[in-house]
């Protein structure tokens, strides 16, 4: 099959930064094309370059074979190429049906609100999405906002689609009905470039796949040529994946206790209904089904809780806020990282110490102490192998699994009595990902306990004593994960068993 | 005396109208504007003078567009295309403004014109109170109504409108969907400049037709702070302006009547009247959602992350 188009020896860097030192690759027509890499090789800027957002220091891109320069993504719209951004490109004041109708190609300048809804809503229904398309985007899940990305996207009659990371904030049903799409798109003649950290998904939908490391092109393979340990081992190339253990059997002691918590959502509708949990000292605790999410925002602080009672080492602290439940040891690595798990105009370093700031190994007097803090970001930077810029520069311009990296180490760096892990390696690479899991091993070991709250099976599976099932916010039952099978947790999530 | 009351409000309030209108614009597409008082001046100015040597009232309103739409260009090329600071290029624009027409209004200090006339509107004229305020005025004001309905319309019910307050939103996300960002931003900078132009035109055109230097006498910065007030709303900006154009009015006739209070605590009360509305509505808004565009003051580089 003829290429659709090639990127020949694309080079792009930024102050103090090579993100793309020098790729090519091509992608065919009706093919599904694979990058992989890690947090930071570049996969999200060559797209950007790839659909007119940066442009490149040199190097050229050839659409069916004829030279072509986009200025602006304007031109790559022109000519049929659509991308869904890993940061979101949606106006959270705005409502759903607002921010779809910016994107939908021919919307006279007078438009009728209602044709253009029922033109949206039957896009929607096809998916089988319960989306409110008055409500405003602040308001939805970022699981509903990546479908609004997506919904954007597909409405677009585009020859080239680019997805990255779409499946990093979906569940595994999301994102199997996401592939069913793609499938389609793909026999209707359309390429699609993808972008994943997840291995399964990879494996499972990509014809080829093209591996990236550090701003080069390694290779491209064929489908059938590849495994997921080779993929593996090509991304990660020299470097090693941390090995870790699971801690040895934890104590009796109880660190924190729910009782009976119940939690409403925006709607009115429960997310946690009398809902009861035990969590032992050392103990690395899973959480699958859904309410997840509000049970970490419970645990946290961040929502409020209806009834019920959080104890932690005996002392009440439900209606404390964040700050004290920190103190009582819960960090938080949030869900939605670019909103509220950094401050994107400070620095990495400064990023590292916004809960310890205070502490006294990072001041003078009342000053605060430069080289300490360089210190201390020196050590995270080499702990979590974090790719960042040059010194002082603004950690927003971090690639994505590198800003959840920053937050993650910071959330580590105090030794909490409890941590609260929501969703901790969305986003990662393989290799950080299993950063992530050693720490918490780790931490394990000496004594801290872990709720970890996933969607991924295999990752609970992994490293969690215990998993806990909740269906309609109540709570199942504890599952072992080394004599239960994924089918009956899989039952209990469907609320059909109890174990 | 309530009507007239009423009549003195909407004449007093219309020229801040018009400003806040045309600041709204700007702010909409996410570019903070302070040069609305020389923006203001330089309509004042450019539209006496035009209807001063042509004798045509529709050409001095005309000019002051032209004019505030030039001037406003200025700003909008050096905050939209090269990214510079807003706060300060807005500073710089009033600065500006109120030098330029210092000096180039030194020829027509003392002239004087036929300014605009009163048309009663047939029917509406009749209704009882509010029919003389609001339907016994001149054209601009009229216009100043159908300006108010447009501006929502425009963002409301048009693409250019919903792409628009997506530019000011967040940039990118416009970017992303292939609107060029920096055309409609500067488009909306000038164009928003230029009824700010129409505002200062109607003192110089209407309420006294004539030009004094200065005359604009800190109404452009009650503009600004009224965007904030009518939270982006043009609907809002009407209210807040005649909010601000009653207390002129009445203080202005507690003046006529002789009370004791000096003339110049009187003189203070508008400002400090929509100071403290200002300050309770945005101690209001804060609770709730705020309407303020997400990016504003912030410039767009498509190469940097955010
Ligand atoms: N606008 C920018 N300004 C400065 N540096 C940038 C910018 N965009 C990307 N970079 C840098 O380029 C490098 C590659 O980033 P990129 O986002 O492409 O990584 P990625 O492969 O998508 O990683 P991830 O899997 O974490 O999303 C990073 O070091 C990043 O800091
Ligand atoms: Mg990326």
């Amino acid at each position: 099959m003829p290429d659709l188009l090639q990127l020949t020896h694309i080079r792009k860097t930024f102050p103090g930064v090579i993100a793309l030192d020098d790729v090519s690759f091509s992608i065919r027509a009706g093919e599904i094309h694979t990058l992989l890499g890690e947090n930071g090789a570049g996969k999200s800027t060559l797209m950007n370059v790839l659909t007119g957002f940066y442009a490149p220091d040199s190097g050229g891109l050839q659409l069916d074979g004829q030279p072509v320069r986009f200025a602006s993504p304007r031109d790559s719209l022109a000519l049929g190429i659509g991308m869904v951004h890993q940061h979101f490109m949606l106006v959270p004041a705005h409502s759903v049906l607002e921010n779809i109708m910016i994107a939908l190609q021919g919307v006279p300048l007078l438009f009728s609100r209602r044709q253009q809804r029922a033109r949206i809503e039957q896009t929607i229904e096809e998916f089988g999405l319960d989306l409110d398309l008055n409500a405003p985007v602040w308001k939805l899940s970022i699981g509903a906002q990546q479908w609004i990305e997506l919904i954007k996207l597909l409405l677009r009659d585009c020859r080239l689609l680019i997805l990255d990371e779409p499946t990093a904030v979906l569940t595994p049903q999301e994102a199997a009905k996401l592939f069913q799409v793609l499938l389609r798109l793909k026999q209707q003649g359309k390429c699609i470039i993808f972008i994943s950290h997840k291995m399964r998904e990879v494996m499972e939908i990509s014809d080829r796949v093209t591996i990236l490391k550090k701003g080069r092109s390694v290779t491209t393979l064929e489908k059938g040529e590849f495994d997921q340990k080779k993929l593996a081992g090509l991304m990660i190339g020299g470097d090693r994946i941390p090995e870790w253990q699971k801690s040895l059997p934890f104590s009796e002691e109880i660190v924190l206790e729910i009782e009976n918590l119940s939690v409403r959502n925006d709607r009115g509708l429960a997310d946690l209904d009398n809902f009861s949990l035990r969590l032992q000292k050392g103990e690395i605790l899973g959480i699958a089904g859904n309410g997840q999410k509000a049970l970490a925002e419970a645990l946290t602080g961040l929502t409020r809780v209806e009834s019920g009672r959080v104890l932690a080492a005996g002392e009440d602290i439900t209606r404390s806020c964040a700050r004290s439940s920190y103190i009582a040891g819960i960090a938080h690595i949030p869900e939605d990282r670019k909103a509220i798990g950094i401050v994107p105009d400070l620095s990495l370093d400064e990023n590292l110490i916004l809960k310890n700031f205070r502490a006294k190994c990072f001041r003078n007097g009342v000053f605060q102490s430069r080289s300490a803090i360089r210190d201390n970001a020196e050590e995270k930077i080499g702990q979590f192998a974090i790719k960042a810029g040059p010194p002082g520069s603004p950690v927003r311009l971090l690639s994505g699994g590198n800003i959840q990296k920053v937050i993650i180490a910071r959330e580590l760096s105090e030794q909490p009595a409890v941590l609260v892990a929501l969703y901790p390696t969305r986003g990662l690479d393989i290799g950080s990902a299993e950063y992530v899991h050693k720490v918490i091993a780790d931490g394990a070991s000496n004594g801290m306990s872990t709720i970890l709250i996933s969607e991924d099976l295999d990752e609970l599976y992994k490293i969690c004593d215990r998993i806990a099932v909740i269906f309609r916010g109540r709570l199942i039952g504890y599952a072992d994960p080394t004599s239960s099978s994924r089918a009956e947790i899989g039952l209990m999530m469907s609320g059909e068993v109890s174990a | 005396m309530l009507e007239i009351l009423l009549d003195a409000t909407v004449r007093a309030g219309t020229p801040i109208l018009f400003a806040t209108l045309g600041a709204i614009i700007n702010e909409r597409a996410g570019i903070i504007n302070l040069g609305i008082e020389g923006l203001m001046l330089i309509g004042a100015l450019s539209g006496f003078a035009a209807t001063f040597a042509s004798g045509s009232l529709l050409l001095g309103v005309l000019a002051a567009f032209v004019a505030a739409f030039i001037a406003g260009s200025i700003h909008a090329l050096i905050t939209v295309q090269l990214r510079g600071n807003q706060i300060v290029s807005g500073l710089a624009l009033t600065m500006f403004g109120i030098g330029i027409t210092a000096l180039f209004g030194r020829g027509v200090v003392g002239q004087t014109i036929d300014g605009f006339e009163r048309h009663a509107v047939p029917l509406l004229a009749q209704l009882p109170l509010v029919g003389k305020a609001f339907f016994n005025q001149d054209w601009l004001i009229y216009f100043s109504f159908l300006l108010v309905a447009l501006i929502w319309f425009f963002f409301y019910r048009t693409r250019w409108g919903l792409e628009l307050r997506t530019i000011g939103e967040n940039p990118a996300a416009a970017d992303a969907c292939g609107i060029p960002v920096n055309r409609y931003r500067f488009l909306a900078v000038a164009c928003g400049s230029g009824f700010v132009g129409i505002g200062g035109a109607y003192l110089s055109l209407a309420s006294t037709p004539m030009w004094i230097e200065n005359m604009t006498a800190g109404r452009g910065w009650i503009a600004v702070a009224l965007v904030i007030f009518a939270s982006w709303s043009s609907f809002r900006a009407l209210f807040g302006a005649y909010l601000f154009g009653g207390i002129t009015a009445m203080q202005l006739r507690f003046q006529a009547m002789g009370t004791t209070v000096s003339a110049h605590i009187l003189q203070m009360l508008p400002y400090i009247f929509t100071i403290v509305v200002l300050v309770i509505s945005t101690i209001r808004l804060q609770k709730g959602a705020s309407q303020q565009p997400g990016n504003l003051g912030l410039p767009y580089d498509r190469e940097d992350r955010k």
